[in-house]
């Protein structure tokens, strides 16, 4: 096999693994910041497809395009829920917290399905079918801005907690929520923010995805798992994990069903899952517990 | 107190026991046989699951004009096993005397149990794996190929397609999904392949996860290869993936074939897809365009179904249909709902003027149909056209595949 093809697979790998890792980088900023695992993640970003789907429909809005607006109104959503559903369980015991949660993603999925039914819809775009030729390998033009679009959505984020007062006083809260609210940030207000960019994160993450893939309401489960495998293995509550872990993940799953066969993909993401789970617990980019 | 128009507690004793007695005798009386049909109509496989029930919605008309009653209970198995099994539980228990379904091979074979558990006959509209069949159930009848029997029509069909089109192959790849259905056509390909001698060598058996997000990488690999034919087993999500990847990659085979698998014809692979969906030719047990059962389902579908088009749900409806028909037929011979007699009924079907291509339906003792025969269809201008053998094919078959290039 040419090397041409190895550099194929291990671009779309590349690039896939970006728009993973941002769709997890959401679940790993909620728990990060608000320590409430989002069990919904996965329907976050089917309802956030959807909508993709429908801005397609009514004023053709490429969902690449459409990223942007919808990781504005999944803040919103997300700022809105944690205010007036979340917050109450941020200190009750997590299996309250995850029934709240599932009960979420089973209201999101089939109210998807009572709206739009279960078949699997799709866009159609006028680069859906077109592909960049660089030194003789094949580059799908869909996922190479999808992929500039998940890298532009994340680099906003990272300059978020890295260069604004709030950004800072998250990642504070984040540390040391005690300190925090000793020093009188709001931090309600602080998880509210959190959670709302958790969303944006899924939001935009969705949105892309709708570019690539198609989807039905029955999809949601399955990216839940991937992004808990992404940040398990990136790191709970890791950023820098959350994005590596997408990337390692995307690559691993290519890279073995070039070498060794297509059926072993999940295989290979879940393999990787144990021998973090074994070697480092916290994940490759996480801080052990004290 | 005067009594009169009041019940005594004798009365009221009779009718409780009358009342109780009551479903028994009406089960073995009734006009009506209670069918559950079980269908994958949300999940992986609601597409095809969707497409049987639109099947289902024409059914009762045509059934109805060949003077046969049946009341259908629609269920939806969610393409989950697990949900296949307990559904079946609760419809015998809510009065089904039959059962009729399930389009995905796993599904069905967990309904199996259940039927074969309650003496309940089952039909099996479409499913093809091996194992339904070969596993002694009694309550058990397919009118469908088993993925053998699919594999080897559909590997004769390649070959004289090939040959009607002037066209010679010398490797292939046989590229399929990892689901029941596709292990299923896999290890039939790994028997039945030598057996019969083709004019091409399978280089290669790669094997997908039909529920990945792409198939990239799958592509790739093949084009790696560089086979003159692709061999393909797929389902309309899998194929719909597999088109956008060879297309994205250029990869231009002299042929793409399915050896007998859903997917190429479906309402959703040509939306999706649009003219990359021309070209693909797939083998499998087809309608018959002539038949007058066929035009007078086309008719009552057309009726009930507005939006969808009966040439691309053609072959899950007839399918269904057929399954409807012979439980309908059976019931009316039986002259009773109640398993052992209706299921014995069933297995003497002898329908000789039906929906699909081949000759009558019957059961062999394992309780396969032998006697359905397949066509080789190609996708040609968005529309799936018999193109072999020539005494069904509407028009010839295109070879080599058309350049993906130019489509637009």
């Amino acid at each position: 096999m040419s090397f041409s093809l190895y550099l194929e697979v291990l671009s779309q790998g590349v690039l896939t693994g970006l728009v993973y890792g941002l769709m997890a980088l959401g679940l790993s900023v909620i728990f990060g910041v608000v320590r409430v695992v989002n069990f919904a993640h996965g329907e976050f970003a089917v309802l956030a497809m959807y909508c993709a789907f429908v801005l397609f429909g009514l004023a053709h809005v490429d969902p690449i395009v459409a990223s942007i607006p919808l990781a504005i109104a999944f803040f919103l959503l997300g700022y809105a829920m944690q205010r007036g559903m979340v917050q109450p369980f941020v200190t009750r015991p997590q299996h309250e917290q995850f029934i709240l949660l599932v009960g979420v993603a089973l209201v999101i999925t089939n109210g998807l399905l009572l709206a739009f039914g279960p078949e699997s819809k799709h866009v159609d775009l006028p680069y859906s079918f077109d592909s960049y030729e660089i030194s003789g390998a094949l580059i799908d033009k869909v996922r190479v801005y999808g992929a500039a679009a998940a890298l532009a959505v994340t680099a906003a984020l990272f300059a978020f907690f890295r260069f604004t007062a709030t950004g800072t006083a998250i990642r504070a809260a984040a540390d040391n929520l005690t300190g925090a609210a000793v020093v009188g940030l709001d931090v309600k207000r602080l998880y509210a923010i959190s959670f709302g960019l958790g969303l944006a994160c899924v939001g935009a993450a969705g949105s892309i995805m709708m570019a690539l893939t198609d989807m039905t309401p029955m999809l949601a489960p399955s990216l839940t798992l991937l992004a808990f495998t992404i940040v398990i293995v990136g790191g709970l509550g890791s950023m820098t994990g959350a994005l590596a872990g997408g990337l390692l993940i995307g690559v691993a799953e290519a890279v073995a069903s070039l070498v060794v066969s297509p059926a072993v993909k999940s295989m290979v993401s879940f393999g990787l899952l144990v021998l973090v789970l074994a070697l480092r617990p916290q994940g490759l980019f996480g801080k052990a517990e004290s | 107190m005067n009594k009169t128009g009041w019940i005594d507690r004798r009365s009221l004793l009779a009718a409780a026991g009358a009342t109780i007695a009551a479903p028994a005798v009406v089960r073995a009386q009734a006009k009506s046989l209670k069918i559950a049909l079980m269908l994958p109509r949300s999940g992986f496989f609601a597409q095809a699951g969707q497409s049987c029930y639109r099947g289902a919605l024409a059914s009762p008309k045509v059934l109805s004009d060949l003077g046969y009653n049946v009341e259908i209970v629609h269920i939806d198995t969610e393409s989950s096993n697990d949900v296949s099994r307990t559904q079946a539980e609760k419809a015998i228990n809510d009065g089904a005397q039959c059962v009729i379904g399930a389009f995905e091979s796993g599904n069905t074979i967990a309904i199996a149990q259940v039927c074969e558990q309650r003496k309940v006959p089952l039909i099996c509209n479409i499913a093809s794996a091996p194992q339904l069949t070969s596993q002694g159930y009694q309550y058990l009848v397919r009118n469908f190929m088993s993925g053998p029997g699919l594999v080897t029509n559909g590997l004769k069909l390649i070959g004289e397609v090939s040959k009607a089109a002037n066209m010679e192959f010398k490797t292939a790849v046989f590229l399929h999904s990892n689901d029941t259905f596709g292990t299923a056509q896999a290890q039939a390909m790994e028997k039945i392949f030598p057996t019969l001698n083709m004019p091409f060598k399978i280089v290669e058996s790669i094997a997908y996860d039909p529920k990945a997000q792409d198939l990239s990488v799958e592509v790739t690999k093949v084009r790696g290869i560089n086979p003159d034919l692709l061999l393909i087993v797929t389902r309309a999500g899998d194929a719909i993936k597999l088109t956008r990847d060879m297309v994205r990659q250029k990869f231009q085979p002299k042929a793409i074939m399915s050896p007998g698998s859903p997917g190429l014809y479906d309402q959703e692979f040509f939306d999706a897809v649009h003219e990359y969906a021309d070209g693909f030719i797939y083998n499998l047990p087809w309608f018959n365009v002539k038949s007058q059962m066929t035009q007078a389902l086309e008719a009552s579908f057309k009726a009930t179904n507005p939006k969808n088009r009966f040439d691309l749900d053609g072959f899950n409806v007839g399918f269904t249909f057929e399954a409807l028909l012979i439980a309908a037929d059976a019931f009316k011979r039986a002259g009773t709902g109640e398993g052992e007699p209706l299921m014995k009924a069933i297995k003497a079907t002898n329908i000789k003027d039906h929906v699909m291509i081949g000759g009558p339906i019957m059961f062999n003792e394992k309780g396969d149909n032998p006697n359905i025969g397949s066509a080789a269809v190609q996708n040609i201008g968005q529309k799936p056209t018999v193109v072999y053998p020539a005494d069904v094919a509407v028009a010839k078959p295109i070879l080599p595949f058309p350049a993906w290039q130019g489509r637009k």
